[in-house]
């Protein structure tokens, strides 16, 4: 239902916020920002698509400087609320280097940088967090992912946080039979575990509340591994 | 006031008297000079005429003396001092009907008792209860002792409950505690149980007989009250250590004592219906464990069930042991859920039950009539034990068996049996539980009208054996017909060398008969024709997978009910409100309520409350 309503949210906020641009267009400074960001745009994307793909975002990457699986290409996406995978459409590039105030390879290098102290933030983080599993959902009404990109997705948005949490679940997901996907209920589950629940002796863990199953499973494993 | 031994001559007490009436006269004719009495001075004196009456010859007589010679004294002294309280109270009649009155003063025969009550109850009641209780104790343990003495030295306490309490009852009450408390720890070790019993009925008894003979009728409750609790609530261990000596077989007589002991305590009874339903559960669980569980005998398990389950119902409801007490109903009913819902070998007892009236059923059957009674019997008592948590998996075997009674013991099975025997199932059970089967059996019942009116129309007209199908169809439309060829059956004849034998096999034991093998050429039997058994399947796995999966719509169904009624709900209470729903017809794991709550949310008919994760919302 997050995603439900965030979809909805997206629906909403994409002509307002092209509205926005057009009436803030007067000002010339703006019009100057915009073109430039629009200049940037064109020179990574595909004229007959119109957007940035895949050799667009790694040529992106390089002149970056940073690896284009390194968690701020994520936070980058999830500046410009990219909905696929792989793709920037204009708008999306527009809201998010807009809000960056980057309209050059430079400034959005240097953007980049304090763009994870503001997603770290708590406030933002949630969002951010809940962001990375849509932005996972690459085919139509797909609402879960296979365990394997899981682990990975774990160890790359919660890794530097909670490395021993996420050590343990992802060596969990690996050896256990009973979960080949994980979906946005449980991804959810997973961050608020490693925020609530005191690691390793989980002692304030209660398997009567409504935590996933999968959690319940984790636990329990986690207290075979120790004995 | 003159000297007591002094005799006073008429001449000399009447001028005494003279002066009174001459005084009485001088007022009535009204002569100056002459003044009214002080009745205030009076009054005080009579007050003093008492303090000085008991300070100097009440007290000094009573201390001299000790023991139940005080005692004596002191009702003596008692009821002395009352005559001297109404004559002197006679004696000055006048202040109680004027001046007492006008004043609202307390009246004269009050301010008697009263003196009485400051002056010697306060400085002698100690001694006066001590001396009681002991006269009391002394006749708890066989002793004679003077009841009315004892009775009219309470009297004094009477000057209103609040000292009858205070002064003698709370001390009287406690140290029958401590007496019982005695008695307790000294029959516990000696006494069996129903030793015990005994000995604390005829202490009851005693206790109630010694309040009607000297105590005040309020203490009852309250002395009944600690000598049950200090006899029988405070003792856990009574039951503990000897609960099989009062649980003992044929013991009904100790029972019904026991009840009625404890019948009027409040929560008495708990203890005895926990001790009731624990040696109930034993008891089952133990005779049941061994040879049957391996042997594997459903027939005599069940038997053997049934009957313990009449003993100990007969203990509830025939004989007046517990007089159909509620709480030893559910007690009983408690222990049988216990032992039902363990498994008993490596099988299920919905499982056992189930081939039981299998077994059962198809007895019936096939005898028809002339064996019927004796096996209806074990089937009306049958679920009234057999109180199984799961009971949609007992309908899932149940379903299993009738299918076959029905498909190959067509000609054995009797559809009104079968349909009692529904009927009480649903009595039992609900009518969810049994609608399937019923279903079965009315199918069948279609199923050969059809087959009759297909008969009578279309014999003339075509060869019914190929078009059967055809017809079956066009008739139930929206049923589905499905072939089980694994059911079918084939006759073979294996030609061995000393004869000929006709094998029946399974459809599937055909198809292999068809593969190369090797022969035993030799083989022999003393029968014409065999049956070749399918290898044992495992039912029991496939029922309880299908009960796991109806388990999981049924779950589901109830979650959906409850959050739509309620929108936004705690997941405990969401649980709660689960398991209670389904008890009908089984004991859900919180685990699978779980697992079918996070399928609900991940298909979104429920979402996870913003903010607060262990609450969930319904999602129209």
């Amino acid at each position: 239902m997050i995603r439900r309503s965030s979809t909805k949210k997206t629906g909403t906020t994409n002509p307002s916020a092209s509205a926005d641009l057009s009436r803030t267009a007067s000002g010339k400074a703006v019009t100057k920002e915009l073109e430039r960001i629009g200049q940037l745009f064109n020179s990574y994307s595909n004229r007959a698509t119109n957007m940035i793909e895949p050799e667009g975002i790694e040529a992106l990457c390089s002149d970056l400087g940073v690896d284009h699986t390194d968690v701020r290409i994520l936070m980058l996406a999830w500046k410009m609320k990219s909905e696929k995978q792989g793709y920037f459409t204009l708008d999306e590039w527009r809201v998010g280097l807009k809000s960056l105030h980057a309209d050059t390879i430079a400034k959005l290098k240097k953007a980049l940088m304090d763009l994870e102290n503001e997603v770290r933030k708590p406030s933002n983080f949630l969002d951010f967090y809940s962001y990375a599993f849509r932005y996972c959902l690459t085919e139509e009404k797909q609402k879960s992912i296979d365990t394997e990109s899981i682990c990975e997705l774990l160890d790359l948005v919660l890794g530097s946080q909670f490395s021993h949490q996420v050590g343990s679940l992802v060596e969990y997901l690996k050896c256990q039979n009973d979960y080949k996907v994980i979906n946005m209920d449980q991804w959810m589950g997973f961050f608020r575990f490693c925020k609530e629940i005191s690691f390793p002796d989980l002692k304030n863990y209660d398997p009567d509340l409504a935590w996933p199953l999968i959690l319940d499973n984790f636990v329990d494993w986690m207290k075979v591994q120790k004995s | 006031m003159a000297e007591p031994n002094k005799i006073i001559m008429l001449d000399e007490g009447w001028s005494t008297i003279n002066q009174g009436i001459t005084k009485l006269i001088n007022i009535l004719e009204k002569i100056p000079g002459e003044s009214q009495f002080d009745s205030n001075k009076i009054h005080e004196r009579y007050e003093e005429t008492f303090e000085n009456y008991l300070r100097s010859r009440f007290l000094p007589a009573i201390h001299e003396k000790h023991g139940v010679f005080m005692m004596r004294e002191f009702v003596e002294r008692w009821s002395r001092h009352n005559v001297m309280v109404r004559w002197l109270s006679r004696f000055f009649y006048y202040l109680d009907r004027y001046y007492i009155a006008r004043g609202s003063l307390p009246k004269l025969e009050d301010t008697g008792i009263n003196c009485f009550h400051i002056i010697v109850h306060e400085s002698l009641k100690v001694q006066v209860t001590n001396v009681v209780i002991t006269l009391i104790n002394r006749e708890r343990d066989g002793d004679e002792i003077d009841r009315t003495m004892l009775k009219n030295a309470l009297e004094n306490f009477d000057g209103g409950l609040d000292c009858y309490v205070d002064d003698f009852e709370t001390a009287f009450l406690n140290d029958t505690a401590d007496y019982c408390s005695r008695k307790a720890s000294l029959w516990i070790q000696e006494d069996s149980c129903p030793e015990y019993m005994i000995k604390a009925e005829e202490l009851l008894k005693r206790e109630k007989h010694s309040v009607s003979n000297y105590l005040h009728s309020s203490t009852e409750e309250k002395l009944l009250e600690k000598v049950q609790h200090h006899l029988l609530l405070d003792n856990a261990q009574l039951f503990e250590k000897e609960h099989s000596g009062c649980h003992g077989d044929d013991k009904t007589e100790d029972l019904e004592r026991m009840y009625r002991l404890f019948y009027n305590i409040r929560n008495g009874l708990d203890p005895i219906s926990t001790a009731f339903k624990q040696h109930v559960t034993s008891e089952v669980t133990t005779k049941n464990k061994d040879k049957v569980a391996v042997a594997m005998q459903e027939q005599a398990f069940v038997r053997r069930v049934i009957e313990l389950h009449g003993k100990y119902y007969a203990y509830v409801y025939v004989t007046i042991s517990f007089k159909k007490d509620n709480l030893f109903h559910k007690a009983l009913k408690e222990a049988f859920e216990v032992f039902c819902n363990k498994k008993v070998g490596d099988s299920l007892v919905a499982e056992l039950l189930s081939t039981f009236s299998d077994g059962i059923l198809g007895k019936v059957g096939a005898m028809r009539n002339w064996v019927m009674m004796p096996l209806r019997k074990p089937l009306t008592r049958l679920y009234a034990c057999f109180l199984l948590d799961d009971k949609d998996l007992f309908a899932g075997f149940c379903k299993k068996k009738l299918a076959r009674r029905l498909l190959f013991d067509k000609n054995s099975t009797d559809d009104d049996h079968e349909r009692s025997f529904l009927s009480k199932l649903k009595q039992q059970y609900g009518a969810q539980f049994t609608s399937k089967m019923e279903g079965m059996i009315n199918d069948l019942e279609i199923a050969s009208d059809t087959q009759n009116i297909y008969k009578v129309d279309y014999t003339n007209k075509y060869d019914y054996t190929s078009n059967d199908i055809d017809f079956n169809v066009t008739i139930k439309k929206n049923r589905k017909l499905t072939f089980l060829y694994s059911m079918g059956s084939c006759n073979g004849t294996g030609k061995f060398q000393k004869k000929p034998i006709e094998l029946i096999v399974s459809t599937h034991q055909a198809v292999v008969l068809k593969d190369s093998f090797s022969l035993n050429v030799e083989f022999t039997d003393k029968m014409r024709r065999i049956k070749i058994p399918l290898p044992p399947v495992d039912e029991k796995k496939n029922v309880i997978e299908d009960v796991d999966k109806d388990r999981r719509y049924t779950i589901d169904a109830s979650i959906v009910r409850i959050m739509k009624a309620r929108k936004v709900l705690q997941y405990n209470n969401l649980v709660t409100a689960c398991v209670e729903q389904l008890s009908r017809m089984f004991k859900p794991y919180f685990k699978s309520i779980k697992k079918r709550n996070t399928d609900l949310i991940s298909r979104e008919f429920l979402e996870r409350e913003e903010g607060s994760p262990n609450t969930v919302g319904y999602l129209a």
